[in-house]
């Protein structure tokens, strides 16, 4: 059966087809493994947590760990709520900032045939994108300290917006849009402002589920910029306030209230995920990637 | 005599005009496109203030002393000096980085792409629970996650994989995975193979899901005869932007391990055998506050990304 693409070949029974879903299984459910154990170890009693032999699922689930989590914190320092504050302003913002920038930087990429310097604009994009963005990080900590902008949502946001990865994702999607609707809506006399909101933004819709599942995973697990322009404690997001709960390497002494923060932490990734997933394998298929 | 003088005055005037007119063109053809700029200025306003000024600084800072308090002094070439020559934790930082990326990079890479290869051959009402079991783990932050392979790990006989062991027989007493130099960067690798499924695992299946039909038809009428035969003659080929990209990616994340390294291991790890180039470039920059130090050792990882990536390209790279 070569050129069938498919494992199962309709309802007939296929060893081979067998024997790899099966492996494919087993395979994934290792992978899930160690999110199943942080699920349960956020609900574990502390008589659990400690025992010997150690227990992979919990038998007694409680909230206690949350409880915790948010009293401990919330007498110390700042409440938790507030680090969940943070990493939800900073990651939405950023979120939307960069899928209007990119779109809007993207669109006279792509469309504007004859714009000078755009070729040159295109490749230094492409440049940046082959390269960490840590290894600016030196001089975007001096540029920020200098602007004057530390501790600021400003600086938490700001430097994020101008994504490589976005503007080329948007551009090769905007590359297969036809020209023809375009061209009719500046026919109708519309100005390339009302163009671009009116046709170009609906159009790019696949591509914003594409960008904000990146954009968002990118920011939310972000500890680096928090860590590094921020320096009181009620500026910290999630990541650095959770890096500072765990207190570092071979502590076990609160690892259930550090699994239960680490779980708050990767819901909404996991959210995100599973509502922008259609969407985003929709527009690899059609976009860009492709050429 | 004098003729050709002329001529050749003629000649010269006639380019500069030429050329001053080219640039009239230009000039006319970029107010033509004032509006073009406009939509183009808020990305490239903030690309050139965050990404392009600092890695040229980078690049300034890099042959200077800069500690912040004081203005930078210019130092030429001492700080590449001191990296190659006198500092034994880079070289160490090197090459514990260099053994971390030649296996999970190739490994990671060929994972991803076999996954994505299987998984797109089964009915798509099945799909979604495959992706999500392999592209859970890449989304899930290194911090997060760390809790679990900290217990994991753990060095008593409380870690699972430890109790594991000595109940199989393996070992008759605990292993201290994360304190032993033997074990620090086998750790690393495990942990960052189980989130390697990233961006590219996502490119890679969205590419195989679209490759015609028809090539595989033409590939039987052709006389291709396995499945593996198909993979490599009409699948490959097919999805060489996805693979191109999915490589770049994967070079960028192998070449920055960092948050793995700090919340497993510490920093820095014991006899600094955990230790990368980005957590050596973190301790001078913002613990140390040598900023110039800390510049060189971002120009070096800089110039290695550039580099493996040109590699990529002339092996990948379509033929334009």
């Amino acid at each position: 059966m070569i050129g069938n693409t498919s494992i199962v070949k309709g309802k007939r029974f296929d060893l081979g087809g067998m024997a790899l879903y099966f492996f494919l299984t087993a395979l994934g459910l290792l992978m899930l493994a160690p999110l199943v154990y942080m699920i349960s170890s956020a609900l574990k009693p502390t008589a659990e947590l400690f025992l010997f032999p150690p227990r992979f699922f919990v038998v007694n689930p409680t909230l206690k760990n949350f409880k915790d989590l948010l009293l401990a914190t919330g007498t110390s320092i700042v409440p938790f709520s507030r680090y969940i504050f943070n990493s939800v302003v900073v990651s939405t913002s950023i979120v939307i900032g960069s899928i209007i920038i990119a779109a809007m930087a993207a669109y006279p990429l792509s469309k504007h045939k004859r714009l000078p310097f755009k070729k040159t604009i295109f490749n230094l994009v492409i440049f940046a994108l082959m390269f960490a963005p840590q290894v600016t990080q030196i001089p975007q900590f001096l540029v920020v300290s200098k602007l004057g902008l530390m501790n600021t949502y400003v600086a938490l946001i700001v430097p994020a917006l101008a994504a490589p990865v976005s503007l080329f994702l948007m551009k090769q999607f905007l590359d297969q849009i036809p020209d023809a609707l375009i061209e009719a809506t500046r026919i109708d006399g519309g100005t390339e402002w009302t163009t671009f909101w009116r046709v170009v933004m609906p159009m790019l819709k696949p591509a914003w589920a594409t960008l904000s599942l990146f954009s968002f995973i990118g920011a939310w697990n972000d500890p680096w910029s928090a860590n590094i322009y921020t320096t009181t404690e009620n500026m910290k997001t999630l990541p650095l306030a959770l890096q500072t709960l765990s207190g570092g390497y071979g502590v076990v002494a609160r690892v259930g209230t550090v699994a239960a923060a680490s779980l708050l932490m990767v819901i909404p990734t996991i959210v995100v995920f599973v509502v922008t997933q259609r969407m985003v394998l929709e527009t690899m298929a059609h976009s860009g990637i492709k050429e | 005599m004098s003729e050709t003088t002329a001529e050749m005055t003629g000649a010269a005037v006639k380019t500069k005009s030429a050329a001053s007119g080219k640039l009239a063109i230009l000039w006319r053809e970029m107010k033509n496109h004032k509006v073009s700029y406009l939509f183009l200025a808020p990305f490239l306003i903030i690309f050139t203030l965050f990404t392009i000024v600092p890695v040229a600084t980078s690049f300034v800072l890099s042959f200077t002393y800069y500690n912040i308090v004081e203005p930078p002094r210019w130092i030429g070439w001492s700080n590449y000096k001191l990296l190659f020559v006198d500092d034994d934790v880079f070289l160490k930082a090197i090459v514990n980085t260099i053994k971390f990326a030649v296996i999970t990079g190739p490994v990671g890479y060929t994972m991803a792409f076999l996954l994505a290869w299987v998984i797109s051959q089964i009915p798509v009402k099945y799909r979604f629970f495959y992706t999500l079991c392999f592209y859970t783990p890449a989304i899930t932050s290194a911090i997060a996650i760390s809790v679990v392979w900290l217990y994991m790990f753990s060095g008593d006989r409380y870690g699972l994989i430890n109790y594991w062991l000595i109940k199989l027989g393996v070992f008759n007493e605990p292993w201290l995975w994360l304190q032993s130099i033997k074990t620090q960067l086998l750790v690393m690798i495990i942990v960052s193979l189980w989130m390697s499924m990233g961006i590219g695992f996502l490119a890679f299946l969205a590419g195989l899901q679209n490759v015609p039909r028809d090539y595989y038809e033409a590939g039987a009428i052709d006389g291709i005869r396995s499945r593996w035969q198909e993979l490599w003659y009409i699948t490959v080929p097919s999805v060489k932007p996805q693979l191109l990209f999915g490589a770049v990616m994967q070079v960028v994340s192998s070449l920055q391990v960092f948050d793995i390294s700090i919340q497993l291991l510490g920093m820095p790890s014991v006899l600094y055998a955990g230790h990368t180039v980005m957590t050596h470039l973190f301790d001078y920059a913002f613990i140390r506050f040598e900023m110039g130090y800390a510049a060189a050792v971002a120009v070096v990882l800089f110039l290695m990304m550039v580099g493996l990536n040109r590699v990529i390209f002339k092996w990948l790279g379509s033929e334009e």
